[in-house]
């Protein structure tokens, strides 16, 4: 997706790293566990949430299976409205088009808006290139641009850093892009959001264009809406004169009556709160208020190719609340880095190996960054079974197999590294399937069961280097169900 | 080919397994949740406003129909914060006891103009008491959305019961999408620290709520 990621490492050898910074691990704990409470208690106050939440999973399965109509009808609806709306097939050319609109505006810098889909495009860096400064206003996301990071959490990019390191960042870094932190800066989160505050300020008040993304896009009425909590957001939209909105296709909802559903699930699910802040809703654009040029940009960037995977393509009905980061034990231990990818945790598991492929090493290991509990399954708000997709493409990485690939059917090679898991398995088919060599296998195991190693040899290694080897029983089970006639007998 | 075409080819393409289903849309889609949750009367439903409203800091303040203008002038004496933006279709009568220097609400001004604003006042489209909610659609008491967002104060009023709903979708049935709506749940916060919440970043930090009724 974006050049930040490329070369990652495999997730076990960046995890690894990641389990061993206790400051890191002492952060993560603190933050997962506050949210996680409070989440149950949000969620807990609507007596109907396995109902909403049942009618979001089947409002986007829904919308996934129509989705060339209800794009064309938001095209429609956009354009009556007076925006202007434009198609990306992938990360590349949704970057040439916001970057073509901002200089046809003459101006050279812009103000952004948290957005997922522009992260995963890498727009920043791409503006940048073309001389275009994009300045963050999100605070997390501020925080993660100032200390040159990378994001960590879908909601909170920089839960990976504590109010003592967010105020390191802010005291030595902001004089270089703006109004610098107050030199008595102290750690209190009061006074890290006033600084951000007035650091941002002058940056809006001259902004002319902004670059936003979009929680929901309403196909009947051309709507778009941003959910967010600091009012950045709407600085954002309704200040500069040029708005261009940057969001994955999957992103629309078919009627407005729709956001009554995820309007509910979405705040709870996030942040656990009755509802967030501040909710912008636009359609096109409105005479003597807000912007007076509206853009979207519908992106694919690998979507399609989800949308054809019978199993995986469930991944796109996510809204991107985060919930299954907060809950889940790996996500936890390993922080969001150790994804390699703007999507971490698991969503990020099954969703980057879907939009960039399981070509590179880190996306071929993400399938296996779970430990498969299904707490993520339980708490997200439209019942992706994300285990379920795991597994699925725990499979495509082994066996390989037939899948879509910028559109095009390929048919991928089974992955390197799986070698001996392959054999393995075509010989445990092979003695299954002979009964008279799994028994003389077994008591053969049996009887040299004290010169078995406890560790595996050669490249079993890195199984056993993780894994107890299972102990062999003195007699084999089949032996001793006929010996004492299934235990009847008594003896031992 | 462009690349609308070849974005929906791909969908097309990536849906050749799915079996037609051409029932409408309200039928293929069923909604067993609730309308609302519980508010049996008007007036429970506004305190639960009230209690929702403050649990988020805001604060809430009610006032009959006479009081209203010196409780107005009363708050924005207290905050001493310089000019009032006001929107132009604001009852006139709701500022008729503030002894302070009005800035209208106009298409000219820049948003640095607005930034010398101390406060606002406005009134609402409609209120969600579940979720402690105010909803503001660009209506001539309202004016446009930088307003209420650039100023720190924000005075908000609210008339009782008849603009307050329970529930998220009942609101929703209220509002116009054609409008540029801005839903508002207390003050201005963030949970980028540590996920915890904390009042007061860009928009208005302090939110007043005036139930009017």
């Amino acid at each position: 997706m974006t050049g930040t990621y490329l070369g990652m490492p495999a997730f076990p050898q960046a995890a690894r790293d990641a389990v061993r910074d206790p400051v890191l691990r002492g952060n993560l704990r603190h933050a997962t566990h506050t949210i996680r409470a409070k989440r149950a208690r949000a969620v807990g106050e609507l007596s109907d949430w396995a109902e909403l939440r049942e009618a979001g999973r089947r409002i986007k399965d829904h919308t996934l299976r129509h989705l060339d109509r209800y794009l064309v009808q938001l095209e429609e609806s956009v354009t009556a409205a007076g925006g202007t709306v434009h198609w990306a097939a992938d990360a590349g050319e949704a970057n040439r088009i916001v970057a073509r609109l901002v200089k046809e505006t003459g101006e050279s810098e812009v103000v952004k808006v948290k957005s997922m889909a522009t992260q995963e495009i890498g727009l920043n860096e791409a503006l940048e290139a073309e001389g275009i400064r994009a300045y963050e206003t999100d605070l997390a996301e501020l925080i993660v641009q100032l200390g040159r990071d990378r994001p960590s959490h879908i909601l909170v990019p920089a839960i990976h850093l504590n109010r003592g390191e967010i105020r390191d960042v802010f005291r030595s870094e902001m004089g270089a892009w703006g109004r610098p932190a107050p030199e008595d800066l102290t750690d209190a989160p009061a006074e890290l959001a006033e600084a951000a505050r007035l650091h941002l300020r002058e940056k809006f008040l001259r902004a002319k264009v902004a670059v936003s993304g979009a929680n929901f896009m309403v196909a009947e009425t051309g709507t778009l809406v941003v959910v967010e909590s600091e009012g950045n957001g709407r600085m954002c939209l309704t200040l500069p004169q040029t708005l261009i909105s940057v969001v994955g296709i999957e992103k629309v909802v078919p009627t407005w009556r729709d956001l009554e559903v995820f309007l509910q699930t979405l705040p709870r699910s996030s942040t656990a709160e009755r509802m967030n802040p501040y909710t912008s809703m636009w359609t096109g654009t409105t005479d003597e208020d807000g912007p007076r040029a509206f853009h979207l940009v519908l992106l694919d960037n690998g979507r399609t190719d989800t949308l054809a995977d019978q199993v995986g393509r469930q991944a796109l009905r996510c809204i991107r609340c985060s919930a299954c980061l907060n809950v889940c034990p790996v996500y936890e231990r390993a922080g969001g880095h150790a994804y390699g990818s703007v999507y971490p945790g698991p969503i990020g598991a099954i969703l980057s190996p879907q939009l960039r492929g399981t070509g590179s090493e880190i996306d071929a290991s993400l399938p296996y960054a779970s430990s498969l509990c299904g707490a993520c399954y339980e708490v997200c708000p439209v019942a992706i079974d994300i285990p379920e997709v795991l597994v699925h493409l725990r499979e495509r990485v082994v066996e390989g197999g037939p899948a879509v690939r910028q559109g095009n059917k390929v048919v991928l090679r089974p992955a390197r590294g799986h070698a001996a898991e392959r054999a393995a398995m075509r010989a445990a088919r092979w003695v299954f399937a002979r009964p008279g060599a799994l028994r003389a296998g077994q008591r053969l195991a049996s009887r040299t069961r004290r010169l078995h190693p406890r560790a595996l040899p050669g490249p079993g290694r890195a199984w056993s280097g993780t894994r107890d080897l299972p102990a062999v029983p003195p007699e084999p089970f089949r032996d001793w169900w006929q010996r004492t006639n299934g235990g009847k007998d008594g003896t031992e | 080919m462009s690349s609308r075409d070849r974005v929906l080819g791909r969908v097309r393409r990536a849906l050749a397994d799915v079996t037609p289903d051409d029932r409408p849309y309200e039928e293929a889609v069923r909604r067993d949740y609730l309308r609302e949750h519980g508010g049996p009367t008007a007036r429970r439903t506004v305190e639960l406003l009230a209690e929702n409203l403050a649990d988020y800091r805001a604060i809430v303040h009610r006032s009959g129909a006479s009081e209203l203008p010196s409780l107005i002038a009363r708050l924005l004496a207290a905050r001493d914060a310089g000019p009032v933006v006001v929107p132009s279709g604001l009852d006139e009568g709701w500022l008729a006891a503030a002894d302070v220097t009005r800035i209208p609400d106009r298409a000219e001004s820049t948003p640095a103009d607005l930034d010398r604003a101390g406060s606002v006042v406005t009134a609402c489209a409609v209120a969600i008491a579940e979720t402690g909610t105010i909803v503001l659609d660009g209506s001539p008491d309202q004016g446009r959305r930088r307003i209420s967002l650039v100023p720190d104060h924000h005075i908000c009023v609210v008339r009782v019961p008849d603009q307050v709903v329970s529930s998220v979708p009942q609101a929703l049935e209220r509002l116009d999408p054609a409008r540029p709506l801005t839903w508002i749940s207390g003050p201005s916060a963030t949970s980028d620290i540590e996920l915890d919440r904390v009042e007061g970043v860009h928009g208005p930090r302090t939110l007043e709520v005036i139930l009017l009724g």
